[in-house]
Order: C-alpha cells, then structure tokens, then sequence
C-alpha cells in the first residue's frame, strides 16, 4: 500500500479500507521512527470490537508505553501477531508486512474525520 | 513552559545540528536520543557514550572551613579527605529526608590552592543553594554557583579513557577510581578531569569553561570515531545508570526516603563526626520495619513503569520507582521499595502493570557489573 493512499488519525495510525468494507490498521513511519527501539507490542483478541478514539493495544518502547487507538469502529477480525515477534522489522514495511490488525467496519462514520496524506503530512511537519 | 524559556547548555547547537531530540528536563532543553537509545546504551557498554551533562549544578566552596562546612551537611565524611578525592554523599533534613545526592570533590588549582567543589542534580540546584545559604549563614566561606559559566561532558565505556587521555595533561587513566584533577584538555587550561560517571562503566567526566565545551566535545567526539564512540541522550543515561543500579533523585530518591531504606550505606559516615540528619539516620539504622530498595526482574517482555504497584498474595507490599527494558540482559528490569519481610533475592512477587499482573523475582543489584 502507498501512504499517499492511505487516511490517516491525529494519533498516526493508517487506515485503508477495502471494497470489503474491511479497514486494514498500521502505524504510520512517522510515528515509529519517533517510537524508536520496540520492545513489545500488545494486539487484541480476534472478536473484540473496536470503537474509534479508543485504545486497541500498545506498543512500548525503552523509553515508554504508548497506546495504540482504534480509527474506526467494528469487530476485529485479524491481528497481525507474527510482528510482535519481530517489531525491529516493523519499520521495514510499515504500510504492508507491518499491518496491525483488520477491522470489518459497523459503520462508516469515524472515516470522515480522519485525514488524507497532504494533511497528515503537514501535522507531522508541526510535530517534528 | 516553552522552549524558548528554557536553558540551553554550551553543546545545544551541536545537539540540534546532529539530531537530538531536544525535552525539557529539569527546565534545560536535553537531548533525549539522537538515533536510539538501544544503540547509543551499547555504544557506551562496548566503546563510548558521549553524554552532555552541563545541566547538573556545579558550586564552588573556598577559604579554610569549606570542608568543614560541606562535611556538616553531608552524610559521608568528605573534610579532610586527601587533594583529588571524590566522594558520593547524600544531603539530608534533620528528619533525614533526602535532600539530594552530590559529589564532592576536594581538588587544588594548578598554583596548589585547595578548594571543595559539589555537583548536585539539576532538579535540585536552587532547592540545595538555597539550603547552603541557610546553613551557611555569616561563615568566612566562599560559596559561588557555576554551573552556567561552565560546561559538563561525561564520557563513558571501555575505550573512554584510550581516547581522552592523550587529550589531557594528567591522563585519566592515572588517577584512581573517583578521584580528579585540574588539568589541561584539548588545550584548555583549569579543567577538571575526573574518573567519575552514572553509567556503570569505566570512564570520566571533564568539567571546564562554557566558551571551550563545544570545542572540547568535537575534539573528543572526532577522535572517538576510530572506537565507534556516539553521542548519547538522557534516554540511554537512564537505561545505563538503571542497569547499573544506581539511584536516580526524584525516583530512588526524595526527601521522603532516607539514606539507610535507600541500600545507601556506603556514603553513611556517624562515626565522630555531626551532620545534619544524624540522629535521624541513627534511628533508621535501627529501625527494620522500614520499606527497603530492591531490584525486580520481570517475566515476559513488559516493563514495569514508575507508579506499579508490588502485590504478594494480593496485597500491596511495595511500588516500582524506575523501570525499563534492559538492553544488555534483555529482559525487563526495576527498582522499587519493599516491605522489608519481601526483600531477599529470590522472594516472588506480583507487579500490577497497567491492570494486568505480571511475575517477577526480587534480584541482587546491581543488574549489571562491568567484568
């Protein structure tokens, strides 16, 4: 997947949705190079709902603990876990091999308050 | 508070022009990281870790009672002690909270003119100047704070001193473990070089004027190079000095903590000597039902943060004061306080993580000892 055709969440995660109705969830580059050094990763339960603006997991570094929230809202129907194993390489691929987890959408409303690409990347600019 | 409010030490350029992360700590804007806190923590247990450490409060005593003085203050005995020794020592109420944690040194300048220096934490550096004016009162002593027109440059690991010594006038590999001198570095004259450090790794720490800092940091920086020698940020001295068990002001330590819970007896001196918080720390001495500082290992591949509590058989016994994951022994690792029925190694606690318990072993500390 490209970022430039990804939405994106004010607490950089990625978002792309498929024909499917089904959103796949990252985190974006930006976000992991100012993680740096991972060390765990926690991914929820195929089942658990996600509710957008809400915690879905966390990712820690050396540093400290982050929590990683959900961008839409519906149940969880796959979790990455092969990258818990490996979140070195997360920042390999983070918009492909480095998914997190897959949403089926309940609904699509939380799609419209996420940004585009431009957008995104003009918050990062602010950030760094 | 925004960054312009913030002090800036005499390195901040070389900081921002190669990466770092710049944080308020303790109002100084500090480089937490450059690249990783992982790479520049190893570079530092293998070759060298560069650390700018000018934010720590350096005072200067004079006159002929400065030791005298300094010794009433401090829990460990450092009047007396011989030119170039270096001592760790605590700072206390009369209660025997802890004020702070320092360094003393006893040094002489290069006309042989002894005087007592002191670095104390950022975090503490008006709260203890205040206190040594108080105590000071209309004794004949000199008391002066430098720490802004000087700079602090702490560099560690194996290859520290093959690097500086060429630098210096005295080579730091000949003075002993915590001792110092004023010397020339790179140049500089009235520099003082000493085989100090927070990392638990061999090495030194140069004190010198802020206008040569910057310029003493790149000479050494570039002749590091041939060793893989890296600047290393705040971030890395935590996970360095964590490993090393050592105590950090603020977590470890506070004025509601006391020298003897602190596993700090080493830097206790009572006999026949007076200072402020003896009587209390005699008491202390006595006292076994006080909570104890203990190193915790943990199971899985979370740490434990600050602020976690430590249960047995659900009941809260202690909490978490630092905690991370550990680079060199790659596992998570803490240090909190106790109660004392739970502080031999090897006793099994619970930690409440963010609301899920996890297993961990009471550990000797350190975690780490350089062979």
């Amino acid at each position: 997947m490209k970022p430039e055709d990804l939405l994106y969440a004010e607490t950089h995660e990625w978002v792309h949705v498929g024909d499917d109705d089904v959103a796949t969830i990252g985190i974006s580059a930006f976000a992991l190079e100012q993680l740096t050094d991972l060390v765990f990763m926690e991914l929820p339960s195929v089942g658990d709902m996600a509710t957008a603006g809400e915690a879905f997991g966390e990712v820690e570094s050396v540093k400290a603990v982050s929590n990683l929230y959900s961008p839409v809202d519906g149940e969880i129907i796959d979790a990455n876990t092969e990258i818990v194993d490996n979140l070195e390489s997360l920042g390999d691929d983070p918009y492909g091999a480095g998914w997190i987890i897959k949403v089926k959408l309940s609904s699509r409303d939380a799609l419209d308050k996420l940004m585009d690409h431009a957008a995104y990347e003009k918050q990062c600019a602010e950030e760094a | 508070m925004t960054t312009e409010q913030l002090a800036q030490t005499p390195l901040h350029q070389w900081h921002v022009a190669n990466g770092g992360r710049m944080v308020d700590f303790a109002g100084w804007s500090m480089p937490v990281q450059y690249t990783s806190i992982v790479d520049e923590h190893n570079a530092t247990r293998t070759a060298i870790g560069m650390f700018d450490v000018s934010h720590m409060g350096r005072f200067v005593f004079t006159g002929p009672d400065a030791g005298a003085f300094i010794d009433s203050l401090t829990t460990r005995r450092v009047n007396n002690v011989g030119v170039g020794k270096i001592r760790y020592s605590l700072v206390c109420r009369e209660d025997g909270g802890i004020l702070d944690d320092i360094l003393v040194y006893h040094l002489a300048d290069s006309e042989g003119k002894e005087f007592y220096g002191m670095v104390v934490n950022a975090s503490n550096r008006e709260k203890i100047a205040d206190w040594i004016n108080q105590q000071l009162g209309d004794q004949d002593i000199g008391f002066v704070d430098k720490t802004l027109e000087s700079g602090m440059i702490a560099v560690q690991g194996p290859k520290a001193l093959e690097i500086v010594g060429p630098l210096c006038g005295t080579d730091p590999s000949t003075l002993k473990y915590y001792t110092g001198a004023i010397t020339t570095v790179c140049g500089f004259d009235g520099c003082c070089v000493s085989r100090t450090g927070y990392t638990g790794e061999d090495g030194c720490e140069i004190i010198c004027d802020a206008d040569s800092a910057a310029k003493i940091w790149d000479e050494i920086f570039r002749a590091g190079q041939s060793v893989g020698a890296k600047a290393a940020g705040l971030g890395a001295r935590d996970t360095l000095r964590l490993e090393a068990a050592m105590p950090l002001y603020g977590h470890e330590l506070g004025e509601e903590i006391n020298p003897v819970q602190a596993g700090l007896n080493f830097a206790i001196n009572l006999k026949d000597r007076e200072f402020i918080g003896r009587q209390a720390i005699v008491g202390f001495k006595a006292d076994e039902s006080q909570q104890v500082r203990v190193g915790l290992k943990l199971d899985g591949r979370r740490a434990a943060r600050e602020g976690c509590k430590i249960q047995s058989g659900g009941n809260v016994i202690g909490e978490i004061t630092s905690g991370t994951s550990s680079p060199t022994l790659q596992c998570p690792i803490s240090m909190g306080y106790v109660e004392p029925g739970f502080s031999a190694p090897g006793t099994q606690v619970q930690i409440d993580n963010r609301g899920k318990l996890a297993d961990a072993t009471i550990v000797e500390l350190p975690f780490y000892q350089r062979s």
